[in-house]
């Protein structure tokens, strides 16, 4: 068969393979290599990228297919069940073209940074062959025509999460929250199993043959109708109803929502730019995308613009809104500035959740991609920060200040805040790394949804608008979100305005703040800063950059300055229709489906809410942290405006994780132990084994013991026969091999004598 | 294309082992290199054949009725038993396995030191036995061909084993003697009763099988096909082996040498399976799917057998979860693993049963097992071909089409990941002498190329997706759940725990702060990295892990083949 790869139809075959090629080639040939390994996984991602770009012009512009009707894929046989075969394949639509724009392009500024902020770690390469993986993983989980595919991307990106947020392996933190990531969504992913499982006997039984295609079953009204009127095999509703939720608890356990959220804020524990990958460009990013994908299915049935919500549906907006909003207010609470952050993604992923609870998917892909980039950008940032400060620690006590041991906890500690990681030990950073403060506060601007400018600011209100417009017509469900989804907007604003202001602003209150890592540009800053009106007042010390730590800064800050022009600019192409006149995000995307969602007429209302809720919030912010900055030894203000109770629950993350480790896996762990092996294996079963066994050999016992009291006094003949019987009859349990077989070869060529005089 | 070889391929396949045996055992005491070289050149031959015979049968499938490789020779004429031997998809892939295992089990024996030609002659002599088993198409055959394969591996673990060898060898060989004693019986009477060990004629004739007035040998027809059966189930389950007749495994595979080990996962667990497969099923269709009483509770054994296979993967898991022992961890992987192939085998079974009640105008037996409510006084043909027309029986036999080929792709897919997992468990006990869990942990830096093959070979073991554990599991649960529901949900249990037996098993070995003990036991005791034999032993299996991740219509094609003659349709 002649086949053009670089045709659209095949191209998202390479797409995913160049990464996994990567993998493959880092792991089997140039691992003792660390930087061939870094330029085989650039090359890799690197050559994904730039397919991915072909692609996409193929979808938007060059291509003549009807999108909706006609997408661009290939497949190919893959398992033969019955009479039929399954096919896998790939498939480009305008949703995974939209897709193709951010997760190759985040991925590779996460790659470049790498370099810089892995830089002389002794497993380099084989943390750019798990990214490798990780990449390709999701990529093949976005290119993916059917459910399975899918699935296969899902769950390699699991194990990626697991190898790479215990990466330092030798730290029992960071391999426990390992496993605690991959156990936390294994809880949701098989449960998933069996709902893509189910969904393929419906097909299957629909169609007559297998398939798990997304063009057969979600734009195929029969198929889905068909999935309505089926009962469900359990639990009672339709099929399609217990499927919806099925699949939705896998994105639970994914994207990190209540209650299988309690993974995220431990993921931290991986290196910094893997927090990047699982919370813009990859994994969190997956379970939302999934739901989106699936939405035709879990919305079947349903008419939403009416108040009729499908049950998955309603699961999705309630745990959305709870996550949301519950999430947000952890975020406030917290001091590790990648926990905040980690919060935060939380909450920004509920928000998606719930804006497809009410029926939003336009706005929740649109708010996925922006929130891809800005989070990313936000977390690379306070990976340059974490690194600087840890370099600030090294300096300070060059400077003779005394040595502050990590006194680290054994294991995860819910409350332990590693102190490079601590916002109230951090202060006075902007003139450090300018850079990465300026870029940061665009990114933090983004995520509080400063009005007007910035990407969040435009999803984050879309979401808000439509929900806004479902509880104006009097439903609960959107009433609800709505309502979470505001005093979370006001939430986020303040937490991000906390964290800036408390890493960037006024006086260093540390030590290692003060000697703190420099970034590029510092001296440029320096000498506009001794210039201006401030710098009169405190003027900065110039000083010299090592050679060696420029060139890792630059890997670290030029990935952020692309992310930030991103953060601000992505939402430019989603505004919507009524105020630019034109809106090609939404009109591209609507393409995905046959079912042209009507679009809501813009209302003034919802904006105006977001902007106070957002603007209050910074402005809060601004008025606690920035005007005046938190000083040495002063009690953080928000602390003391909570009180230590609640300030406590929150650092304790409202008691969740210790509830399920006291109550659900530490119980299950000791009923594995006593229970299943100690009493049923060993007393229970083998213990009735062994009754059975010294009942024999007591018999056995009982007949040598005949044998010499009653038969040794009669006779000496037929004793002695008998006495040979009992003996061998005693060796059975003692299991000698060469009786058994006499015994077996004896009672064969008994039953074939039997058989022989039967059958003459 | 086998018309070079004089004698049928099949028999060769059995007799070259079986030669090569005799042949290894009598080479000269002293060249102990000579017997594992001879060996091995032999299994890599068998391994050639049963390449050929998967590829004949995948290029040209056997028609419903007939074997590929058929051959039929008079043996036993008193009896009515002949030499008859033939594969279909289902044997074929089973073929496969035992040859890609077995090279690889003898290569890692080469660390054997003891009564080398013994050992050698003993694992060439298993193979046969597990292939005859798989390409008997007689009772008698397949019965002593399933002896045989029991003998050899108990001398392996009763000579070659770990400390505790004496117990675990006669807890195995009591365990699986108790089982055959009620195959033996059960075979012996069936054979009798239709006057043919041969297997197409006891298909043919025992399920409709009615003495005159409903006994035989003085007894109910019913109550003898319901022992009878119960001696074919229990033989089996004990094979595969499925809660709770599982508590010699951990025993045998703990004290077992590694080799032994793998072949012992590897193959003879799924000799159950396909005992299941290839008589307890077809032979009993409606002894699965009557409704019986036990104290006003109505059941069949369909459902026991699927409530034996979740208890078998959820308390295999956790059990695995409670081990310290590092093979005893591995060894209960295998009832978790093996508990799912149980469950895609009760979905054969109810499926099999309904068919066959169905064309046989059983229809209340159709009725009981597709949950029909026939109200009083109405024709029960009549109601159950409305409620249950053929277009619906045909759609559930596509389903049970999907369970059982998951079912079989499972048991080659166990046998490639536990035979890799007790090689890298065998490989570690044998270097560090102990398999304590507890003392081990930092290894990965020691033994950098060993804690990568762990990973992935644990990953294929957990069903991680792109690689072989997942396709059988998700065609399982996917070819279950209509039949099953709540039976799957139950097994979601287990396979989250799958998860965190295996993670642990990891974590214990690989991760944690350097160690310094191992550290200088690698410096100066024993090298604790894998060496390069065993490197090259488990390198086959890894490929087909990754292979059969990503494109199990390799292998599934023939196994779809073979499930196709088994369900019809």
């Amino acid at each position: 068969m002649d086949i053009n790869w670089l045709d659209a139809d095949y191209l998202p075959w390479l797409i995913l393979f160049f990464p996994l090629l990567s993998f493959g080639i880092i792991v089997l040939f140039t691992a003792r290599n660390h930087v061939l390994s870094q330029a085989v996984a650039l090359a890799g991602i690197g050559i994904a990228w730039v397919l991915s770009l072909i692609e996409f012009a193929h979808v938007a512009w060059i291509g003549d297919l009807e999108l909706g009707k006609e997408v661009y894929g290939s497949t190919t046989g893959w398992l033969d069940l019955g009479k039929n075969t399954f096919e896998m394949g790939v498939m480009v639509d305008p949703l995974t073209a939209y897709m193709l724009l951010m997760v190759p392009l985040a991925c590779l500024m996460i790659f470049i940074y790498s370099r810089g902020y892995m830089h002389g770690d002794a497993h380099n390469s084989r943390f750019f062959a798990y990214i490798s993986l990780f990449a390709g993983a999701m990529l093949t989980l976005v290119l993916a025509d059917n459910l399975l595919l899918l699935f296969i991307g899902w769950e390699v990106m699991g194990f990626c999460s697991y190898a790479l947020i215990g990466f330092w392996s030798h730290k029992k933190s960071a391999y426990q929250a390992g496993v605690k990531a991959f156990m936390t969504t294994r809880v949701g992913d098989v449960l998933m199993l069996v709902g893509i499982g189910y969904l393929l006997l419906e097909a299957s039984a629909f169609f007559g043959a297998p398939t798990l295609s997304f063009r057969d079953i979600l734009y195929n009204d029969a198929m889905l109708e068909h999935l309505v009127q089926t009962d469900a095999v359990i639990f009672g509703g339709s099929a399609a109803g217990l499927i919806g939720v099925l699949l939705v608890a896998g994105t639970i356990g994914k994207s990190s929502q209540f209650p299988l959220h309690v993974w995220l804020p431990d993921a931290m524990e991986g290196p910094t730019p893997v927090s990047a990958m699982i919370h813009a460009a990859t994994m969190v990013s997956a379970g939302v995308y999934m739901v989106v994908r699936m939405f035709p299915l879990l919305s079947a049935g349903a008419d939403y613009h009416h108040g009729d919500f499908s049950t998955p549906m309603i699961v999705m907006g309630v745990i959305g809104a709870i996550t949301a909003l519950g999430a947000a207010i952890l975020a406030v609470g917290q001091n590790d500035i990648k926990r905040i952050l980690a919060y935060s993604t939380i909450s920004q992923l509920g928000y998606m959740v719930a804006a497809l609870g009410v029926g939003a998917w336009i706005a929740a892909v649109f708010h996925l991609v922006n929130h891809a980039f800005f989070k990313a950008l936000l977390f690379m940032c306070s990976g340059v920060v974490i690194h600087s400060m840890e370099h600030g620690e090294h300096q300070a006590e060059e400077h003779g200040y005394p040595h502050e041991p990590h006194d680290e906890p054994d294991g995860l500690v819910m409350d332990y805040c590693a102190p490079p990681n601590d916002v109230q030990r951090m202060g006075g950073l902007a003139h450090r790394i300018p850079v990465t403060a300026i870029t940061m506060a665009l990114g933090g601007l983004s995520l509080a949804g400063f009005p007007l400018l910035t990407a969040g600011f435009w999803s984050k209100d879309e979401i808000i608008a439509e929900a806004w417009h479902g509880a104006g017509e009097g439903y609960m469900l959107p009433l609800f979100v709505v309502l979470a989804l505001l005093i979370a907007a006001g939430l986020t604003a303040f937490y991000t305005a906390r964290m800036w202001f408390l890493t960037f602003w006024g006086q260093p209150r540390t030590p290692a703040a003060h000697y703190a890592g420099q970034g590029s540009f510092r001296r440029r800053w320096v000498r506009f800063w001794n210039r201006s009106r401030w710098g009169q007042q405190a003027a900065l010390e110039d000083e010299p950059l090592p050679a060696a730590d420029r060139g890792i800064m630059l890997h670290m800050e030029m990935p952020l300055v692309v992310l930030a022009v991103l953060a601000v600019v992505a939402g430019f192409i989603g505004i919507h229709k009524d105020i630019l006149g034109v809106n090609p995000l939404h009109d591209f995307l609507v393409e995905t489906t046959f079912d042209h969602a009507d679009v809501l007429g813009f209302s003034l209302l919802p904006m105006l809410a977001s902007i106070v809720l957002a603007l209050g919030g910074l402005g809060l912010g601004y008025w606690v942290y920035g005007l005046r900055p938190l000083k040495q030894g002063q009690v953080d203000p928000t602390e003391k405006a909570l009180g230590p109770g609640i300030w406590r629950v929150l650092q304790n993350r409202f008691y969740i994780d210790i509830l399920y480790r006291d109550y659900l896996v530490r119980p299950v762990e000791w009923f594995a132990v006593n229970i299943v092996i100690q009493t049923i294996d060993k007393e229970t079963i083998d213990g009735v084994l062994e009754t059975v066994a010294e009942t024999f050999n007591g018999l056995g016992e009982m007949c040598k013991r005949f044998n010499r009291v009653v038969i040794d006094g009669v006779g000496d003949g037929i004793p002695q026969s008998i006495g040979e019987f009992a003996g061998w009859f005693r060796q059975q349990q003692t299991g000698r091999i060469q009786q058994y077989l006499l015994f077996v070869t004896l009672a064969l060529l008994a039953l074939g004598a039997l058989f022989l005089i039967q059958v003459r | 294309m086998f018309d070079f070889i004089p004698v049928d391929v099949l028999t060769t396949l059995i007799l070259l082992p079986l030669l090569g045996a005799a042949v290894v055992f009598v080479l000269p005491r002293d060249r102990d290199d000579a017997a594992r070289w001879a060996a091995l050149g032999i299994s890599l031959v068998v391994l050639v054949l049963a390449i050929a015979v998967f590829y004949d049968v995948q290029a040209d499938p056997p028609a419903p009725g007939e074997w590929a490789f058929e051959e039929q020779v008079e043996w036993f004429p008193q009896i009515n038993a002949t030499w008859h031997v033939g594969v279909d998809g289902l044997s074929a892939t089973m073929i496969l396995l035992t040859g890609i295992l077995m090279p690889l089990a003898i290569l890692i024996s080469f660390e054997v030191k003891e009564q080398v030609q013994a050992h050698m002659a003993l694992f060439l002599f298993l193979q046969a036995g597990m292939l005859g088993v798989f390409v008997a198409l007689d009772m008698m055959i397949f019965f002593v061909f399933w002896e045989l394969g029991l003998v050899p591996m108990y001398f392996l673990i009763f000579l070659w084993g770990g400390e505790n060898r004496r117990y675990a060898a006669n807890k195995f060989f009591l365990y699986t003697m108790a089982g055959s004693l009620g195959l033996l019986l059960a075979s012996q009477f069936i054979g009798y009763t239709v006057g043919s060990f041969d297997f197409s004629v006891m298909f043919a004739e025992w399920p409709a099988y009615l003495a005159s007035g409903g006994k035989v040998l003085g007894l109910d027809i019913n109550v003898v096909k319901y022992y009878a059966l119960l001696g074919f189930v229990i033989a089996f389950l004990i094979k595969i082996p499925a809660w709770p007749f599982h508590t010699w495994l951990p025993d045998a595979h703990t004290e077992a040498p590694t080799a032994g080990s793998m072949i012992l996962a590897g193959v003879l667990l799924k000799l159950g399976a396909y005992g299941f497969l290839r008589l307890a099923i077809p032979l009993f269709p409606q002894e699965w799917i009557i409704e019986r009483q036990l104290f006003s509770l109505s059941y069949n054994l369909v459902d026991v057998l699927g409530l034996l296979a979740v208890a078998g993967i959820v308390f295999g898991a956790l059990a695995a979860w409670g081990q310290t022992d590092f093979k005893r961890l591995v060894a209960y992987s295998s009832v978790n693993h093996m508990g799912f192939v149980v469950l895609g085998l009760a979905v054969a079974a109810l499926m099999y049963g309904t068919l066959w009640a169905n064309t046989n105008g059983e229809y209340a037996l159709v009725a009981g097992a597709a949950g029909i409510d026939v109200p009083e006084g109405e024709k029960i043909s009549e109601v159950v071909q409305a409620a249950y027309p053929v277009e619906r029986l045909e759609q559930d036999r596509d389903k049970a089409n999907i369970a059982l080929n998951g079912a079989v792709l499972q048991m080659f897919n166990h046998g490639l990941s536990s035979a890799g997992m007790f090689l890298l468990a065998g490989a570690l006990y044998h270097k560090a002498h102990t398999r304590d869990l507890r003392r081990f942990g930092g290894l990965w830096d020691i033994a950098p190329v060993f804690g990568a093959l762990l990973i992935f070979v644990s990953m294929a073991s957990l069903g991680l997706p792109g690689l072989n554990g997942f396709v059988g599991e998700y065609l399982i649960v996917a070819g279950s759940v209509k039949f099953y529901a709540p039976y799957v949900l139950l097994s979601m249990l287990g396979l989250i725990v799958t998860g965190i037996y295996i993670l642990k098993g990891i974590q214990k070995l690989l991760h944690g702060p350097v160690n310094q003990e191992w550290v200088e036991y690698d410096r100066t005791q024993h090298r604790l990295e894998i060496s390069r034999r065993e490197v090259i032993a488990i390198a086959p299996l890894v490929v087909l892990i990754l292979i059969t991740g990503l494109y199990p219509n390799w292998v599934l094609q023939v196994i779809n083949d073979g499930v196709m003659r088994f369900l019809g349709g």
